[in-house]
C-alpha cells in the first residue's frame, strides 16, 4: 500500500515537471535556465497554436527554445528576448497579448458587454416595480370616505 | 420602450450570428506576416545547387516583383505545390527559392527529381532564417514588392484559386508601382 503510495506521489511529481524542453537544450546557469522556461512558458507555438513552446514537441518550438536561451546567454533581457521572436511572429507569439490599441476589444470587450447587460437589467427591473397609483378622483374619495364610515358604525354595534 | 426591450435580444442574436458567420469561416492558421510592408532582414545562405557558386541572399530581393518559395523535401504539400511553381516559372514569374530544415541532398534531390522553379535557391539547414522571416510552415510564399519589401505572405501551397485571385493579380499590381 504505501509502495503503491509512494509510486502514485513520483508519478504526480514528475507530471508537474512535465515539458518538451530536452536535456541538450538546457543552460549550465540555473538562475539562466529559470529565466529561459519562464519566458518560454508565456510564447506561443506557431505550429500547435494553443501550446506554449514550453510545452510543445514540434521541431519549431524547439528552435524557439534554443533562440531564446541563446538570447539570454548573450545577455538580452527577457523583453529583449521576447521581442526577438515579437520581431518576427508579431504579437501572435504573446500567450499574453500586450495592451496597444488594436487589442483594445479583447482586453475591455468583456467589461463593456458587463455593463450593458448591468444597464439591460436595471431597465427591466425598473419596469417590472409596481408604479405609483394615480390620486383618486373627488368622487372616488366620497365613496371611499361613505364606505368607511359605514364599516365603522358597523363594527361599533358588533362591539 | 416595451418594443425595444422585445426588440433587443433578437437584435442581439443576429450579431452574434454575424460575427459567427464569419468568424468560423476564417482560417486560424492564416496569419498576417509580421514583415508586411517591411524590408526582409538580412540573410545570406550558402547554395543548395552544386552547381551554383552562390546561394540565395536578402540583397537578391528587389529590382522586380517576385515570390519567395519556402519548401522542404519532407513537406508533403511542397510536392503538391510544385507542379504550380513550375508553371509560374514558365509564365515568367521570378521565384526564388528557401529550402528549410533540411539536408542539402533532400533538398536538392526533390528539384533534380521534380524540377526546378527557382532563379536563386538557398539551403537553410538550421531554419534560422525561415525564423528571420516568421515561417511557421513549409510551404510558405512571401511576394516581395520591388522595393523588396514583403507585400503579403501566403500559407499553404499555392492553389489555382489563390493564383488567379490574390498573388496573381497582386503581383500585377506590384509590377505597376514605380
Amino acid at each position: 500500500m504505501s509502495r503503491l503510495l509512494l509510486i502514485a506521489a513520483s508519478a504526480a511529481a514528475l507530471a508537474g515537471a512535465a515539458h518538451a524542453v530536452e536535456p541538450d537544450e538546457v543552460m549550465a546557469d540555473p538562475a539562466l535556465e529559470a529565466r529561459a522556461h519562464a519566458l518560454s512558458r508565456e510564447m506561443r507555438c506557431v505550429v500547435c497554436q494553443n501550446q506554449s513552446i514550453d510545452d510543445s514537441d514540434a521541431a519549431l518550438a524547439k528552435d524557439m527554445r534554443i533562440i531564446l536561451r541563446e538570447r539570454i546567454a548573450a545577455g538580452d533581457t527577457d523583453e529583449e528576448a521576447e521581442g526577438f521572436l515579437v520581431a518576427r511572429y508579431g504579437s501572435f507569439v504573446q500567450l499574453k497579448p500586450p495592451l496597444r490599441p488594436d487589442t483594445l476589444a479583447l482586453w475591455f470587450g468583456p467589461l463593456v458587454v458587463l455593463v450593458a447587460g448591468g444597464i439591460g437589467a436595471a431597465i427591466y427591473m425598473r419596469g417590472r416595480a409596481p408604479g405609483k397609483a394615480a390620486p383618486l378622483s373627488a368622487g372616488e374619495e366620497a365613496e371611499l370616505a361613505d364606505l368607511m364610515e359605514t364599516d365603522r358604525s358597523s363594527s361599533d354595534r358588533a362591539g | 420602450m416595451k418594443r425595444v426591450l422585445f426588440l433587443a435580444p433578437i437584435a442581439l442574436f443576429v450579431v452574434v450570428l454575424v460575427v459567427f458567420f464569419v468568424g468560423l469561416r476564417r482560417d486560424p492558421s492564416a496569419l498576417p506576416s509580421a514583415l508586411i510592408d517591411k524590408p526582409v532582414p538580412a540573410f545570406i545562405l550558402p547554395p543548395l545547387r552544386p552547381e551554383d557558386s552562390r546561394g540565395f541572399a536578402a540583397t537578391d530581393l528587389g529590382g522586380e516583383p517576385m515570390l519567395v518559395n519556402v519548401y522542404a523535401s519532407w513537406c508533403g504539400p511542397c510536392k503538391l505545390e510544385h507542379p504550380m511553381l513550375m508553371r509560374l516559372k514558365r509564365e515568367g514569374v521570378i521565384i526564388h527559392g528557401v529550402d528549410w530544415k533540411d539536408t542539402r541532398e533532400a533538398g536538392y534531390g526533390f528539384l533534380a527529381e521534380r524540377g526546378d522553379p527557382f532563379v536563386r535557391v538557398g539551403s537553410d539547414q538550421s531554419g534560422r532564417t525561415g525564423i528571420d522571416l516568421g515561417v511557421a510552415g513549409a510551404p510558405e510564399t512571401f511576394v516581395i514588392d520591388k522595393a523588396g519589401k514583403v507585400r503579403y505572405r501566403h500559407i499553404g501551397a499555392i492553389s489555382i484559386e489563390d493564383w488567379e485571385q490574390k498573388i496573381g493579380p497582386l503581383l500585377q499590381r506590384l509590377r505597376a508601382e514605380s
